[in-house]
């Protein structure tokens, strides 16, 4: 299963952009797992736990968020699998997709890769269609539901604008999840010290069979021109006095907008 | 220099359910024909599906030079793979400089994989489009995790692609030139679908609760709590509207995730808005369109929501959203009108 370290999403409010260079600094934010990650991992844990098999979590990050990835060991992964190295910082998506679909290659056989459907620094939705791509295998996003049943198969809930549909499909599939395919678990203290002994792997791009051009930055078919701060055209009026007051006028002027009558 | 082909294309994915085009692709359409104003340029609107010829007609006139039709009973259900062939075999054979999706659940699932086919970029969510005399696209996309915008490029690779969020380009009441229909190759060797649909359930929840309500109110990580939900429930439903939400009530788990209004979630229309607890990120804001009177209720009052609204409540919003509760059920003193 795929995991990203994101800046904590409940601290963003301390990104600024760097005048000059035009890039983010997220200083002092500390990483975490995606939030949405987590609940991949544990639908990815609960497959091998009623059906077995083992779960590998791949994160491609820098060397530093190591600590932060080894949570997804105390989760129930059995092996966590670091892609890092210089050459892939600074991808888009399609770099993403290529380095982590050449890794999950390298490491062998595969059912299943499941992913959150997006990521909270980037939002996209795009890396696990991207992913199953370059591994040539089927691709199916916004699952709430996911079961093994015989015969290889996959039976999954997919939720659209329109509503739901099952499907059925076969191994080897790319799944990403949504937060209500399930309550990820409490970890215990027990699981912490039980991850400390399990497999840790940092590979590099030497150690991948990258056969595409598609890596980093420089590999990235797309570029960012720039970042910028929208206008900010319309500062609020501001209401003063306690709460009670502010609540009062407020009423006021929803009664006179017609929003609530009597 | 101009190293244009004489005839430049501009393609806009008409994605429709049950034969009905979505919104997003008016908007597109639209759009589109503004932006492809120059001479020489073409816009097509790529349509698929199974009897999709009374579709085909809803099409015409909304800014389409072209509309390319392919209709074959393996496209009645979007399964992935069954589009991703048609769509990639029509893109390599008319090698449009530009393709278009909505960023719907179809549509962000098929230009991902039809990007990464095409071995090009593709940019998400995208807020506004800008296209040079060059044939460049310029995406501007809402920056994650901060109040900024991104101009984003694909300088190299073609087609360029882009998703762009429902809701953002207004659809002109003007009636376009009339478009020529075109059919394009439909079938396929073998079941390309990458899964099987066994049951469809439609939503319970009409979708459009949220997209079509007068008022919304819209709690965000300020509410602390699962607990104080009901709270912001209250408010929406007494001044008839819907409640929704902001991501972090959703990833923490004190909402559903239908809830979410913004970029990855439900963009919103109501006359009045009301956010509580909601620091003011792009991410949420591009999904509130069109309100008369913005409201927000923060306890600090350097929230950046104040920036992008018209009236700002400082406070603790759980002094203040009871007390509006209040005063709203207050019966009319005398004479008021």
């Amino acid at each position: 299963m795929c995991i990203k370290p994101v800046p904590d999403p409940k601290q963003a409010d301390k990104m600024t952009i760097d005048g000059e260079t035009g890039t983010m600094i997220r200083r002092d934010i500390p990483f975490v797992i995606n939030p949405l990650d987590r609940h991949a991992l544990e639908a990815a844990v609960q497959i091998r736990e009623r059906h077995g098999g083992r779960v590998t979590a791949v994160s491609m990050a820098p060397g530093d968020a190591l600590p932060v990835l080894k949570e997804s060991l105390a989760r129930g992964a059995d092996r966590l699998v670091l892609l890092s190295d210089r050459r892939f910082a600074g991808g888009d998506t399609l770099a993403t997709a290529c380095v982590i679909a050449s890794a999950v290659r390298h490491l062998g056989a595969f059912d299943l890769v499941m992913c959150g459907d997006e990521t909270t620094d980037s939002g996209t939705f795009q890396v696990s269609a991207q992913i199953a791509e370059f591994l040539d295998v089927p691709n199916i996003m916004h699952v709430d539901d996911c079961r093994v049943s015989p015969g290889d198969g996959l039976r999954l809930r997919s939720r659209t604008e329109e509503g739901a549909f099952t499907a059925e499909g076969q191994f080897p599939m790319v799944v990403a999840v949504t937060v209500d395919i399930n309550e990820p678990r409490y970890v215990t203290l027990m699981d912490v010290l039980d991850s400390e002994s399990k497999e840790v792997v940092v590979l590099s791009a030497d150690d991948l069979p990258l056969e595409e051009p598609w890596i980093g930055l420089e590999g990235s078919p797309t570029r960012v021109l720039e970042l910028f701060e929208p206008e900010r055209k319309n500062r609020a009026e501001m209401l003063s006095g306690t709460p009670a007051e502010q609540a009062e006028v407020l009423a006021d002027r929803l009664r006179r907008m017609g929003f609530r009558n009597g | 220099m101009d190293n244009r082909k004489p005839e430049s294309r501009i393609w806009v994915f008409a994605e429709q359910r049950s034969g009905q085009p979505v919104d997003v692709v008016f908007e597109l359409l639209a759009k589109t024909r503004l932006l492809a104003a120059a001479p020489g340029w073409k816009v097509g609107a790529l349509l698929i599906g199974h009897n999709v010829t009374g579709t085909a007609a809803l099409l015409d006139n909304r800014g389409a030079d072209e509309i390319l039709v392919a209709d074959d009973p393996a496209l009645e259900d979007y399964r992935g793979g069954n589009y991703l062939a048609v769509v990639e075999r029509a893109v390599r054979k008319h090698k449009p400089d530009v393709v278009l999706f909505g960023a719907t659940s179809m549509g962000v699932d098929l230009a991902a994989r039809l990007a990464a086919r095409l071995r090009t970029g593709l940019s998400g969510h995208c807020v506004d489009l800008e296209l040079s005399d060059r044939g460049e696209l310029t995406a501007v996309i809402p920056w994650p995790g901060g109040d900024f915008l991104g101009r984003i490029v694909c300088p190299r690779r073609r087609p360029q692609m882009a998703t762009v969020s429902p809701g953002i380009f207004d659809v002109p009441r003007n009636v376009f030139p009339k478009a020529k229909i075109l059919t394009v190759d439909g079938t396929l060797d073998s079941d390309r679908g990458f899964y099987r649909i066994v049951e469809k359930t439609p939503e319970e929840r009409k979708p459009g609760d949220l997209e079509n309500a007068r008022v919304v109110v819209v709690g965000g990580y300020g509410i602390g709590a699962r607990e104080n939900w009901p709270l912001v429930k209250e408010l929406a439903s007494l001044l008839g509207g819907v409640a929704g939400a902001t991501r972090p009530p959703v990833d923490e788990g004190w909402v559903t995730a239908d809830l979410m209004v913004g970029q990855s979630g439900r963009t919103v229309h109501p006359r009045l808005y009301i956010g509580v607890g909601v620091s003011g990120h792009l991410h949420h804001l591009v999904g509130v369109k069109g309100t008369e009177l913005k409201v927000a209720v923060n306890q600090d009052p350097r929230a950046a929501i104040f920036d992008h609204c018209d009236l700002g409540l400082v406070g603790d919003y759980r002094e203040i959203v009871p007390a509006l509760i209040a005063a709203l059920k207050k019966p009319r003193a005398a004479g008021d009108l």
